[in-house]
C-alpha cells in the first residue's frame, strides 16, 4: 500500500501546531495514493503527544521513546524515520518545513533513495504525484515530479489547516534500533520564553523592521501584539541589528506566516521579507515613506511615523478589543 | 586544517525575476549574476577558520564556465584554489550532493562549509544529503563556529531560540545569516586570485551520473497581491479594520 509517513514535531513532549498541519497534507496525499496516513513521533517522552496526534483521523501513531531520541539530532532520527517508512511501506515520507524538518529529511531522503520537495504546498495526480513549491524568494512557483519510488517531502505549514478531530487511533511502539553515535553530542538548547503564541500559529502577527532603530522601540510593536493577543515579528535587517531575537525573523530565510491580520511597521518590504508574509489575509503597511513597496502588498496602508501612530492604535484598540 | 567550501553563482537576489512566456524557465537575458549570499557566510567562516588555525581552504563550484567568476571572487577573499565541476545541466540537490561526495573524496576535508540554501532554488537540501553519504556528522544554520581538539562546537539557530552541538571532524556545517560578516575582495586579493589555482572537471570525470530524482515540470507567477487603498489616519484604520475586513 502507498502510505504516507508523518514525521510528528513536539517541544518538551507537547505536540507542535505545524504538525497539524502537516497531517492535512498527508491526509490529502494519502486520498490520491490511496494509501493510509501513519505518524511517526520520536523522544523520550512522547506519550502525551502520541495520544494527542492519534485524535486527528490517521491510521496509527508509531511512537519511541528512547534515550537516545532525548534531544533531537538529525543523526538520529533520520536512520528511525528511514526505518519507519520503510516497515510501513510509506511512498511519501513529510514533516513540516521547520528548522527540524529541513534539518532532518534530507538526511531521510539519502538513506531512502528518494528525491525531496522542499517547501511543498500542494500536492495534485496528474499522471502521478506532483508537488507545487515556491523559489525565489516566493517569486516563482514550480510544479515537480519526484522520479524516485518514495517521496520525501517538507511542508510549507501555513497554507494548511489542521485538520477536524476524529476517531482515537491506535498507539503503537516503535523499535527504532538507533544507537548513540559517538560523534557528535548535544550541548544545549536556549530556548526564547514568550508568553505570546508562536508566530506560526498566531492569528495576528505584528512585525517590525529596521525602521525602529533599536530594540527598546520594539516594545511598542510587543504592546499593540499583545493588545490583539498577537505574535512578534520582525525583518532580517532589524535581526541583523541585534534589536530582536533571530527566532522571530520572518521572510524567505526565516519563519513564512499567514495570519488573518499582519501588520508591518517601519517596514520597507524588499523580497526576501515579502516572501514570509505575503499569504496573509488583511495587510497593513504603517511606514513614514509613502513609496515603500510594502504598500504595493498592503490592503491597508498609513504613511505615518510609526513612533505616533502605533502608540496611538493601540490606545484605541485598548478601547474597543 | 583543510576546509573545504562552496559557491553557488545565482541569480542577483535583488533584481525582479521573470518568467519564459512557454513556462520554461526563468528568462535569463540581461541578467547580472553573483554569488549565492548564504556562500560568502560559508566562504568567509572557512577564510577565517584557515586563518585561525592554519590549514587551506578549496573553493568548489558546480555550474556553468562562468562560474569560474564567483571561484576568483573566493579566491580573491582569501580561499587558496578553486575546483569548477563544470556543467550546464540544472541539478537537483541529491546530485549536487553525488557530486561533492566524489570532490571530498580526492580532496579529504577536515570539514565542509556550505551555505544553508541558494537564494534561488531555496530548497537547503544539499549539505544534509551530503552528510548523509559520508556518513559525517552535520550542524546546519551555523551562526557561530569554534574548532577545538578536532571537535566543531556550532551554535545553530533553530525554531523556538538556538540550539548547540558539537561535532567531531570531520564534519559539515551550513552557514546561517549572522555566522560572520563577509569580507569584500581587496584589490591585491583580487589581483593575487589571478595566479591561484583553478581546477576544471567535469561529472563524467568524477564518474557521476547527474540523472535528476526531481524533475521540474514548469515554473509560474505567484498570483499577484493588488495594492490595497491608502488609509487617511489611525481612526481611518480601525473603522476599515472593524467594518470592512472585520479582522478586529
Amino acid at each position: 500500500m502507498a502510505n504516507v509517513l508523518v514525521v510528528a514535531e513536539h517541544l518538551d513532549g507537547a505536540l507542535r501546531k505545524v504538525t497539524l498541519s502537516t497531517l492535512t497534507f498527508a491526509q490529502q496525499t494519502a486520498a490520491l495514493t490511496g494509501g493510509e496516513v501513519h505518524v511517526l513521533v520520536l523522544g523520550d517522552n512522547v506519550d502525551a503527544a502520541a495520544s494527542e496526534v492519534a485524535k486527528y483521523g490517521v491510521a496509527a501513531v508509531h511512537y519511541a521513546n528512547e534515550p537516545v531520541f532525548a534531544n533531537y539530532m538529525a543523526e538520529t532520527y533520520a536512520p528511525a524515520i528511514a526505518k519507519a517508512a520503510q516497515e510501513l511501506s510509506a511512498t511519501v515520507v513529510c514533516a513540516p518545513s521547520s528548522t527540524t524538518g529541513k534539518d532532518v529529511l534530507p538526511r531521510v531522503a539519502a538513506k531512502l533513495e528518494a528525491g525531496m520537495v522542499s517547501d511543498a504546498i500542494s500536492v495534485s495526480d496528474d499522471d502521478g504525484l506532483k508537488f507545487r513549491r515556491p523559489l525565489w524568494a516566493g517569486n516563482v512557483i514550480t510544479t515537480v515530479d519526484v522520479l524516485t519510488p518514495v517521496k520525501v517531502v517538507s511542508v510549507r505549514t501555513s497554507d494548511f489547516d489542521a485538520p477536524p478531530e476524529g476517531d482515537a487511533a491506535p498507539v503503537k511502539e516503535f523499535a527504532s534500533g538507533v544507537s548513540a553515535p559517538d560523534n557528535l553530542e548535544f550541548v544545549s538548547f536556549e530556548q526564547v520564553k514568550s508568553e505570546r503564541p508562536e508566530l506560526t500559529d498566531a492569528d495576528v502577527v505584528v512585525a517590525g523592521g529596521r525602521g525602529l532603530r533599536s530594540g527598546e522601540n520594539f516594545q511598542m510593536i510587543m504592546d499593540l501584539a499583545d493588545t490583539l493577543g498577537g505574535a512578534v515579528g520582525a525583518t532580517r535587517a532589524a535581526v541583523d541589528s541585534g534589536y530582536v531575537p533571530n527566532d522571530w525573523q520572518i521572510g524567505q530565510t526565516g519563519k513564512v506566516v499567514a495570519p488573518n491580520l499582519y501588520f508591518a511597521v517601519a517596514i520597507s518590504g524588499a523580497i526576501q521579507h515579502l516572501a514570509g508574509m505575503k499569504g496573509s489575509k488583511t495587510i497593513v503597511a504603517i511606514n513614514k515613506d509613502p513609496e515603500a513597496p510594502i504598500f504595493q502588498v498592503a490592503d491597508y496602508g498609513l504613511v505615518a511615523d510609526a513612533f505616533e501612530a502605533v502608540p496611538e492604535l493601540t490606545e484605541k484598540l485598548k478601547t474597543i478589543t | 586544517m583543510k576546509i573545504l567550501t562552496t559557491v553557488k553563482r545565482v541569480t542577483d537576489p535583488d533584481m525582479k525575476v521573470r518568467i519564459q512566456p512557454d513556462q520554461s524557465g526563468i528568462v535569463t537575458e540581461g541578467v547580472e549574476y553573483k554569488m549565492n549570499s548564504f556562500d560568502e557566510y560559508g566562504v568567509e567562516e572557512a577564510i577565517t577558520l584557515k586563518e585561525a588555525h592554519g590549514g587551506e581552504v578549496v573553493v568548489v563550484s558546480i555550474g556553468p564556465g562562468a562560474a569560474t567568476k564567483e571561484l576568483r571572487t573566493a579566491m580573491a577573499m582569501g580561499a587558496d584554489r578553486a575546483i569548477l565541476v563544470e556543467t550546464d545541466a540544472d541539478l537537483d540537490s541529491d546530485a549536487v550532493a553525488r557530486v561533492l561526495a566524489e570532490v571530498v573524496g580526492r580532496e579529504e576535508p577536515d570539514v565542509i562549509i556550505m551555505g544553508k540554501q541558494a537564494v534561488d532554488s531555496d530548497r537547503s537540501q544539499t549539505p544534509q544529503i551530503l552528510g548523509s553519504y559520508l556518513n559525517w556528522p552535520q550542524a546546519t544554520f551555523a551562526y557561530k563556529v569554534e574548532i577545538e581538539d578536532g571537535w566543531a562546537v556550532v551554535g545553530r539557530e533553530v525554531d523556538g531560540g538556538t540550539a548547540t552541538k558539537r561535532i567531531k571532524l570531520p564534519g559539515i556545517i551550513s552557514a546561517d545569516l549572522r555566522l560572520n560578516e563577509p569580507r569584500y575582495a581587496s584589490l591585491p586579493g583580487i589581483m593575487k586570485a589571478k595566479r591561484k589555482p583553478l581546477e576544471t572537471l567535469t561529472p563524467d570525470d568524477l564518474g557521476v551520473d547527474i540523472a535528476p530524482k526531481v524533475k521540474v515540470l514548469n515554473y509560474e507567477a505567484p498570483e499577484e497581491r493588488g495594492a490595497g487603498e491608502m488609509v487617511d489616519d489611525v481612526d481611518d484604520l480601525i473603522n476599515r479594520l472593524k467594518d470592512e475586513a472585520r479582522v478586529i
